[in-house]
């Protein structure tokens, strides 16, 4: 995925591009090699950690990361090849001839053990203050590796003040060993290009332009930096005190949303294989907790899908029969609020072709402190949101001045993965034993079609759903209604479907082929921008963007590590958990008509829908002041 | 005011420091086909004069052989060892010979552009360089056809450094001329296959460029025939430190550090530091030493210490050197050069245990293995070197601690 | 900064960019020329030239903080360097840097409130057989004395 050459990186740390050959049975296709006295075979170009690892040699690494091009600098990986008067490091050595390789000579591991000392005698901090406590790749090297004291010593003054100006992220570089991979990941994987490497020599650390507080320069909070630290150098703002203070305060109505990503990756804080849904046990675990009512963000997912969709038949609407030339189209996506800070920051000029529907978590803020308080009788001044999300960027976009729609802060707290997954050991709960248990009502029920939106393309697939139907009156044509083109982790994903025999009120789009493009990581929304810029878009009308890569299933406060592989194991489990549901369609939830019966009553962007469900956005633009 | 700065060259020998009239050279290697070029440049077993010693001819070879759409010609020109001043009196004396190596170097290779990157420290050159390559275009020593040949087009353009001595790596190097941080590049791939921009690029020392003409003139046997059998040719080496005559000398391979001390009048000398911050100290039971790449291979910084000098506090000095000019992406160097330098440190207040400084050299070994470029690799030579020759003067002088 | 200032300082900028070509191997050229104009390159230039080379201004800010001859806060009109490796400690840097500092009044790594000298390190400059030496911008100075160190100090501007 970021394995394409970037002309903004410097080439070293590009990826060695060997020319592989497309047959690797062919002659000179694979090269007899040595490991450790072993021969084995492998593809012309495979890198010495890839051939140790596809023969269960392990070779430990820190700078290397599967989402990310090379680096090379941690020199953890270092192996010796004969004939070479100096050790090579394995994560980036092509292999392009018969060499051979020994893993565990008492040079390398000499080496080795050097260089997890020098490491741990500039590194302050300590372990068991740490969230990264026992998921952590430098502990876990000083543990394969036996160290018992400070070779070199241990520094004893931080060198560094804690940033913790962002709403979402908190830097600690006395603890950062300067692999670069959040560099990466912000500059290559996520081109925000908010973190580089500063001054030289042993002065050099991660900063931003000017070494300024992380919230002054241009984050867009997408924590994909954290979830790529090797240690506890980056970390998400965790509000879990607070939340606990407000459980423990017998006066606040504590109410909990979970969104499907969390549900469908918090298992692996427990130790379980990538790929497995906690849905059930979570609810059972929350309310043991405390929490006085768990409901579901699908609910705010379909609700979103009515209002986005609704917006974008009006838009549709307006540019064809009314021919109004100011109504933008395509439509974007705004519930990745990741990606609307991006679009604010780079894009500032066409925060007109956002939707401006919330995302379902202040959709479900806003709903909470007003219909929900109406309904249970509670006063929402004591009412407390918190909301579990995959996502870092939920932080800073729940602190949002303008997000308080309901006459109050509509989220109070927006929760990650790993910091529920703590709540629920800090309250001695195994989860994966829990028993299983419903949303409460009134939300309790919410459509496959709000689950998938934990995957890239997920919302595009829910929108077309009820889009289709809503126009055509049938299903789409798809399959089990799995709108296929959607799916996978292909960077950008383009596809189309025909409006045919429209029903009466959208005959305006008989025979129109409805174009969208589903794109995910900010990387890949600069060049959906570009390609916008260039007005190659014209004939699109519905873009999905997503700032993680995966989409929200890889958010920045998804358990780490994180890779490809995982994703997908964490996209399997959210598609099957939607075959499995009775209820697919946003449209179809009964509880959401039930709101618009009884609340919303005068339908989707209506003038109350507006006024709790939509939002504006800023013009941020690029320049730091 | 004006630079007040001389030559001081003390010692001119057969290639370097000889007479040589411009565009000889190129026309000698525009007469002959490319192959016997490199045959040429092969049989005269030129090695490059930049540290490294590898063969010139092998690596222009390697990128002449290349089909790559662009390729390029660096002259390293960033000179920053210390003790190291030759280059840049080749570039004020004889830039002839440096451009003439040049664009000997891109008809064989292929290049269309050559680049120098001079070091920062060295802009006052800036202005006649520039001059001298605008007299060159005029006389038809660059630009298009050059002298006359059909499709040899050919220049050069001089680009700045901006203070790191890392850049002098030569993949540092690459990677300033593309304006990024002088940060090595992870080898392979070498430059001659993904160099500059990411073509195939020869980098080569000034003074590896400018011993090319000569050859070209008189020959690859001629150059065989100065110096040794595996050091051929002669060799200019940067004098400094206690002698009366400091100053560029050129001398040919395989002279030995006693020689060296007699002509260049140096007296009571304890110590030699051959190779710049990088290189090691030789002690003087070890005087009869030769310079050359099968004994001491060196780039020609030659630093000279007499009896009154202190080798902890130029051992300091260098380690120093190294903290500040690290590019600082590896580990091994970044973070290892800062303990040896405490480990040098705590010798001088007298707060070390030996156990303590063996366990430095033995860091000191793993970064020379383990570290990412030469900088690392090398830096702990002295180190190591420095502490094992001297360790009577340095451990036990004052007892045990200094004061 | 005023608008009129920064007008003009982009303008510059553009210039620059438009000779060197729009592209990131003219980043060292174009820093290395806005530097030796103004003495610094400002966070505002930074971000202008990070905008029209399409790069992010942090890497910018990275480049010029690994190089010493760049700097993103503002130095004397004069940069007076003075090397500080071995050859030239051997020849008596010690004794210049401190006749350097008590004419000035400042220390190594400041500059003079009047913005007029900033007095920095250097490691080896190629004078090693000439020292102790020192480069005042692009000029070198050799065989350096107390007493020479300071003169020469007078005749800059
Ligand atoms: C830290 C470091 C600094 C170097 N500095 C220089 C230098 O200033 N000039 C130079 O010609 N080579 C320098 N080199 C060697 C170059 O990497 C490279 O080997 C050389 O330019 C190749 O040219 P040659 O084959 O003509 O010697 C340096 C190497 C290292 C590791
Ligand atoms: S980052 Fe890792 S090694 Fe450091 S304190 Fe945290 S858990 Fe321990
Ligand atoms: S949160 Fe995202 S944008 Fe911010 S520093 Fe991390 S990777 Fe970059
Ligand atoms: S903050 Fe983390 S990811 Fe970034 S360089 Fe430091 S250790 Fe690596
Ligand atoms: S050895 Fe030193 S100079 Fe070389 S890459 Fe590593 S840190 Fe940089
Ligand atoms: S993992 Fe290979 S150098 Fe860091
Ligand atoms: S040591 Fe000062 S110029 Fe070389």
């Amino acid at each position: 995925m970021a394995k394409e050459n970037n002309p903004r990186i410097p080439v070293s740390q590009q990826p060695f591009q060997v020319q592989k050959p497309e047959d690797t049975t062919a002659i000179g296709g694979t090269i007899s090699i040595e490991v450790n006295e072993k021969k084995v075979s492998v593809p012309f170009g495979t890198t010495i950690l890839e051939a140790c690892k596809e023969n269960q040699i392990h070779v430990p690494t820190l700078c290397h990361h599967p989402d990310l091009c090379v680096a090379g600098v941690c020199r953890i990986c270092v192996v010796e090849v004969d004939g070479m008067r100096t050790l090579q490091t394995a994560c980036t050595f092509p292999i392009t001839s018969p060499i051979k390789i020994h893993t565990s000579t008492p040079m390398v591991r000499k080496a080795r053990r050097h260089i997890i000392d020098l490491l741990l005698s500039e590194h302050y901090g300590e372990c068991y203050s740490c969230f990264r406590n026992e998921n952590c790749e430098l502990q876990t090297l000083a543990k394969e590796y036996g160290v018992d004291s400070y070779t070199f010593g241990h520094i004893t003054t931080p060198k560094f003040d804690v940033d913790r100006s962002s709403a979402s992220v908190v830097r600690d570089m006395n603890k950062c060993i300067l692999c670069k991979r959040c560099v990466r990941t912000c500059i290559d994987l996520q081109e925000v290009g908010c973190l580089e490497a500063l001054d030289r020599g042993h002065e050099t650390h991660v900063g931003t332009f000017l070494d300024k507080p992380l919230a002054e320069v241009i984050c867009i909070n997408c924590g994909q930096c954290i979830n790529r630290c090797p240690t506890g150098a980056l970390r998400a703002n965790d509000p879990s005190d607070q939340i606990w203070n407000a459980i423990d305060d017998p006066k606040k109505h504590v109410v909990i949303q979970t969104a499907p990503s969390p549900r469908a990756a918090i298992g692996e804080e427990f130790g379980i294989e990538p790929g497995h849904s906690f849905t059930g046990e979570l609810n059972s675990a929350l309310k043991r907790i405390g929490f006085d009512k768990v409901f579901d963000t699908n609910y705010t997912a379909d609700l979103t899908i009515i209002e986005e969709g609704t917006e974008l038949l009006n838009r549709l609407k307006k540019a064809l029969v009314d021919k109004d030339e100011s109504v933008k189209i395509p439509q974007f996506t705004s519930c990745s609020p990741g990606w609307i800070k991006f679009i604010e920051h780079f894009y500032p000029e066409y925060l007109d072709y956002l939707s401006t529907a919330k995302s379902p978590q202040q959709m479900f803020g806003a709903i909470t402190k007003t219909f929900y308080a109406q309904e249970a009788k509670i006063n929402p001044a004591d009412i407390v949101t918190v909301a579990l999300m995959p996502c870092s960027a939920k932080k800073f976009e729940c602190n949002r001045p303008e997000m308080d729609s309901s006459g109050f802060k509509d989220v109070d707290y927006g929760l990650t993965t790993r910091e529920m997954a703590k709540m629920i050991k800090e309250a001695g709960i195994f989860l994966p034993e829990m028993p299983k248990s419903h949303f409460d009502d009134p939300f309790g029920d919410a459509s496959g079609a709000g689950l998938i939106f934990g995957a890239t393309g997920g919302v595009m697939e829910a929108a077309l759903r009820t889009v289709y139907e809503l126009v055509t009156g049938r299903e789409v044509p798809f399959k089990n209604l799995n709108i296929t083109p959607c799916r996978g982790f292909e960077g950008i994903k383009q596809a189309s479907v025909k409006l045919e025999n429209c029903v009466d009120a959208y005959k305006f789009l008989e025979g129109v082929e409805v174009k969208f493009i589903v794109a995910h990581g900010t990387a890949n929304a600069t060049k959906v921008m570009e390609m916008l810029k260039k007005g190659e878009l014209n004939d699109v009308h519905f873009v999905e963007i997503m700032a993680c890569p995966g989409g929200c299933l890889g958010g920045g406060g998804q358990p780490i590590p994180t890779s490809e592989e995982i994703r997908t194991k964490r996209a399997q489990a959210i598609y099957a958990e939607d075959e499995s549901l009775e209820l697919r369609k946003s449209h179809e939830n009964p509880h959401v008509k039930l709101l618009y019966e009884k609340f919303l009553t005068e339908g989707p962007c209506s003038e109350k829908s507006h006024h709790l469900l939509h939002t504006h956005y800023t013009k941020r633009g690029k320049f730091i002041s | 005011m004006e630079n007040n700065l001389d030559n001081n060259k003390k010692r001119t020998g057969p290639v370097l420091f000889s007479k040589y009239t411009r565009g000889e050279g190129i026309k000698k290697a525009l007469a002959m086909p490319r192959e016997d070029v490199l045959f040429e440049l092969k049989s005269s077993g030129l090695k490059g004069r930049g540290g490294a010693g590898f063969p010139t001819s092998t690596k222009w070879m390697l990128v002449a052989a290349s089909t790559a759409s662009k390729k390029f010609i660096v002259c390293n020109a960033d000179e920053g060892e210390p003790g190291t001043f030759k280059d840049r009196v080749l570039l004020m004396e004889y830039p002839e010979l440096v451009f003439d190596g040049m664009v000997i170097a891109g008809y064989t290779i292929g290049a269309k552009t050559g680049i120098v990157y001079l070091r920062g420290e060295y802009e006052y050159l800036l202005l006649q360089l520039e001059e001298y390559l605008m007299k060159m275009r005029d006389d038809n020593l660059l630009g298009k056809n050059i002298l006359s040949k059909e499709g040899f087009d050919f220049d050069i353009s001089i680009r700045l450094g901006s203070g790191a001595y890392v850049c002098g790596e030569e993949t540092a190097l690459i990677e300033s001329l593309e304006g990024h941080r002088g940060e090595p590049r992870n080898r392979p791939p070498y430059p001659v296959n993904t160099g500059y921009l990411g073509f195939p690029t020869v980098v080569n020392n000034v003074e590896t460029l400018a011993s090319v003409p000569h050859i070209m003139q008189k020959g690859g046997d001629w150059f065989r025939l100065i110096g040794t059998d595996k050091s051929t040719g002669s060799k200019l080496l940067s004098i400094s430190g206690d002698c009366e005559k400091p100053g560029v000398y050129e001398i040919p391979w395989g002279t030995t550090i006693t020689e060296l001390l007699q002509f260049v009048g140096a007296q009571n000398t304890k110590a030699v530091q051959v190779g710049g911050a990088s290189g090691i100290c030789i002690p003087k039971r070890n005087f009869d030493r030769h310079l050359a790449y099968e004994d001491i291979a060196t780039g020609g910084s030659i630093i000279i210490f007499n009896e009154s000098r202190d080798m902890l506090h130029v051992l300091q000095n260098f380690m120093e050197f190294f903290v500040e000019e690290s590019c600082g992406q590896c580990t091994p160097c970044r973070i290892g050069n800062t303990k040896l330098l405490e480990g040098v440190k705590m010798i001088r207040s007298g707060e070390f245990t030996f156990s303590y400084i063996n366990a430095l050299k033995d860091l000191g070994k793993s970064m020379q293995v383990a570290s990412k470029c030469g900088l690392g690799q090398s830096s702990p030579n002295a180190f190591i070197s420095i502490l094992e020759n001297f360790k009577d003067e340095i451990f036990f002088h004052n007892g045990y601690g200094r004061k | 900064m005023l608008v009129y200032e920064k007008n003009a300082l982009s303008e510059e900028i553009e210039l620059l960019v438009e000779k060197y070509g729009v592209d990131r191997s003219s980043l060292l050229q174009i820093l290395q020329d806005v530097q030796r104009k103004h003495n610094h390159i400002s966070d505002f230039a930074q971000q202008e030239i990070a905008r029209l080379l399409s790069i992010h201004p942090v890497e910018v800010n990275s480049v010029i903080s690994f190089y010493s001859f760049l700097h993103s806060q503002p130095q004397g009109r004069n940069s007076i360097k003075l090397c500080q490796t071995i050859s030239c400690d051997m020849a008596g840097k010690q004794k210049i840097e401190d006749a350097l500092t008590r004419e000035l009044g400042i220390s190594f790594g400041e500059t003079t409130k009047d913005k007029k000298y900033t007095l920095e390190h250097t490691n080896c400059m190629g004078m090693c057989d000439q020292g102790p030496a020192m480069l005042i911008n692009d000029k070198v100075f050799t065989r350096l004395d107390p007493e020479k160190a300071v003169n020469i100090l007078k005749e800059v501007e």
